[in-house]
């Protein structure tokens, strides 16, 4: 049996100076390093292809298979870029694993590229995390100056450059298209696809674009093996991955454990709900994926579990709201933020998020009819893969799941002409000043 | 302002460091933020001009990205996150007193130029909510009180530290190293905060740990 919790990523985060080169070296980093050049290129994919790696940035797709898509014929140079765009509300686990050990990330970069011999790596970072960026800059810097980077890298004859880049404050350019956009200095708006990525990416040439926490498990998978990785985790979600717990629970935070692990055990290790409250609803992998409610405790959240439950495992960013927080509130603020980011390039998308917000802002001041949820629902049917990116997608799924679990809450707005909640006992200083 | 010789070959440092030098356009953004306070006219013509693209098109880049201001943005960018978690958290209320103490609305600026309020998006930062940013520096864990006290001290001029970073620089030398020049502030502020450990530290109590290498090698 596996323990509950597997820290790997996390490890190294509680030590001394746990960002620094010394520290990551002190306990044996960039040794796998050499285990992979010691390896053909292929036989790397080969072993994370093996390892059951799956995407760890929301959609979940096999890491090594990825790369084997990668056309080794095609003339042009190929690229590396890594998605360290982390936007997706409730995701809070790619900028913590950079501020802490930017080398384990710099060094999954390293082997990455190798395996799909590109000599050019970009990191992508969102713009607002100053430190974070400052902490993988000096990572890289360290990196070249002890010979991890650069040319001819431990004498192995294979050269690598890492360019990090900073973005400038946009949701969709996680979408990966768009990243390539904002990278190549344009608009952040998606690309059509075919081609993918993998044949025409950057500059139109063949392009790996990987989340920072896969990237960031390769070393571990090449230092350990595949048996390693696939020991823990489930049949096809195999391997361990951060679990980030925000909102009404004791101790809200960061929880490595192998995929499949329940809501029920992660909130019983984080000191379960808040006191004198019950779960109420939660996202399992950021507001993009359907809410699920007490009902689901029991789910294991991996790939195939989350999605029979009707959701999607995501980037296993677990917010949590307790009986205090009103649904209607929520999924408004939601779609506030995804009428906001949508890029304006197809209409279903620019118009149908400023519909939904529309509708939902009068419901929650208590306008409108019964009837206004079946025109949500409508409006989530013109939105829903009519889209051109996942974006639109992921507006209508809290719109979705709240009415299909909490139909009454809406029509109570109705019954009392407003919202029956109040915010100030959902704080985070609320109960501070009430007696039970 | 006029940018000088300096400020242009540091435009075209930036350009150079792609195998493409339209990919240089963020960060330069970046830049001409870092050195005049916001994106200016001028700034857009430098910008087209060394990577050979229309006035029209960099101004489209401009105005895609939340993180570029067309007006002066003060020493101090506050940033109060009201996406959903934190909202529900407090996140509402901590923008609302500061709303009503420094007397401005979302996007404007205090009078002294000190402070631009503005509520932003989830910075993936939900474990430490309600969470504020300064500069782009994480103030997790806010209340209305701290929130204030925050805003009184960086216009006091007091130093002010991040909880999970180092001391507050400018708003204009945050977007110095935005674009790709760093300070030397790398090593100041904890590896972690409290509550990206409360994972590893119940494992630690508990003896909890990934399997060792090999064991599972021979099955
Ligand atoms: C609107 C939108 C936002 C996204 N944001 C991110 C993000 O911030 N980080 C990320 O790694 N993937 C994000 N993705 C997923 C990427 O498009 C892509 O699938 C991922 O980076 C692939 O890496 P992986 O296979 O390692 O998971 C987003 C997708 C969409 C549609
Ligand atoms: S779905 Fe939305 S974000 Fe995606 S391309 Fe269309 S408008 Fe842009
Ligand atoms: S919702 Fe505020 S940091 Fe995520």
């Amino acid at each position: 049996m596996t323990d509950t919790l597997t820290p790997v990523l996390t490890d190294n985060w509680g030590d001394e100076r746990a960002w620094t080169l010394a520290a990551y070296e002190a306990r044996g980093g960039y040794r796998a390093l050499d285990k992979a050049f010691a390896m053909a290129p292929d036989a790397v994919i080969e072993e994370v292809k093996e390892s059951g790696l799956r995407g760890r940035g929301g959609a979940g797709f096999p890491t090594g298979m990825k790369w084997g898509f990668i056309p080794q014929d095609n003339p042009k140079p190929k690229y590396l870029v890594v998605n360290a765009d982390e936007s997706e509300p409730g995701t809070c686990k790619d900028i913590p694993l950079m501020m802490a050990s930017p080398h384990t990330l710099v060094e999954g970069v390293i082997i990455s590229s190798y395996a799909i011999r590109a000599n050019k790596a970009f990191i992508y970072i969102r713009g607002e995390v100053l430190h974070v960026i400052r902490r993988v800059q000096r990572a890289v810097q360290e990196a070249y100056l002890a010979g991890h980077l650069g040319t001819n890298i431990h004498g192995s004859g294979y050269d690598l450059d890492i360019v990090v880049h900073a973005g400038a404050g946009a949701y969709i350019c996680g979408e990966e298209t768009a990243l390539l956009e904002g990278l190549e200095g344009r608009r952040g708006q998606p690309r059509l696809r075919p081609p993918f990525p993998a044949v025409a990416g950057l500059y139109a040439s063949p392009t790996v674009i990987n989340n920072v926490e896969s990237i960031a498990s390769v070393p571990s998978i090449i230092a350990n093996g595949r048996g390693w990785f696939s020991s823990m985790g489930t049949e096809k979600s195999k391997g361990y991955g951060i679990f980030s717990l925000s909102g009404h629970v004791q101790k809200p935070g960061q929880y490595e454990a192998p995929l499949g692990i329940t809501l029920r055990t992660l909130i019983d290790l984080a000191g379960g709900i808040r006191e004198g409250h019950e779960l109420k609803f939660w996202t399992p992998g950021g507001s993009s994926t359907p809410l699920l409610t007490a009902e689901h405790l029991d789910v294991p959240l991996d790939f195939e579990g989350v999605g029979a439950a009707g959701s999607m495992l995501g980037t296993r960013a677990l917010q949590i709201f307790d009986d205090s927080t009103c649904v209607v509130r929520a999924v408004l603020r939601w779609t506030e933020f995804y009428k906001h980011e949508s890029c304006g390039k197809c209409t279903p998308c620019r118009e149908g998020t400023w519909w939904l917000v529309q509708v939902l802002a009068a419901l929650e001041k208590g306008e409108g009819t019964e009837e206004d949820l079946d025109l949500l629902l409508d409006q989530c049917d013109n939105i829903l893969g009519r889209s051109f990116c996942a974006l639109a997608d992921g507006a209508v799924s809290p719109v979705a799941s709240s009415i299909q679990y909490f139909r009454d809450e809406y029509i109570a707005h109705l019954t009392q002409g407003g919202c029956p909640f109040d915010p100030a006992r959902s704080t985070a200083w609320a109960g501070q000043e009430v007696t039970a | 302002m006029t940018l000088t010789q300096e400020n242009l070959s540091e435009l075209r440092e930036i350009a150079a460091r792609y195998p493409e030098a339209r990919s240089g356009l963020l960060p330069m953004l970046h830049l001409v933020q870092s050195i005049e306070g916001r994106i200016t006219p001028e700034g857009i013509e430098v910008c087209a001009e060394i990577l050979d693209i229309s006035a029209a098109e960099v101004s489209g880049v401009a105005t895609f990205y939340t993180m570029y201001k067309r007006r002066p943005v003060g020493d101090y960018h506050v940033g109060v996150c009201t996406n959903t978690l934190c909202a529900v958290m407090g996140g509402d209320a901590i923008f609302d007193k500061l709303k009503c103490h420094l007397d401005v609305g979302n996007d404007e600026t205090t009078e002294d130029g000190k402070i631009t309020l503005e509520h932003v998006e989830c910075n993936a930062a939900c474990d430490y909510a309600p969470v504020m940013m300064v500069n782009w520096e994480f103030m997790d864990n806010m209340t209305p009180e701290s929130a204030v006290e925050l805003v009184d001290d960086l216009r006091e001029g007091k130093e002010v530290r991040s909880t999970r970073g180092p001391r507050i620089v400018t708003w204009r030398e945050a977007e110095r190293v935005l674009a790709g020049f760093p300070d030397d502030l790398a090593d100041e502020g904890p590896a972690a905060g409290p509550a990206s450990l409360v994972g590893l530290e119940i494992a630690r109590e508990n003896g909890w740990t990934a399997p060792e290498a090999g064991q599972e090698e021979s099955k």
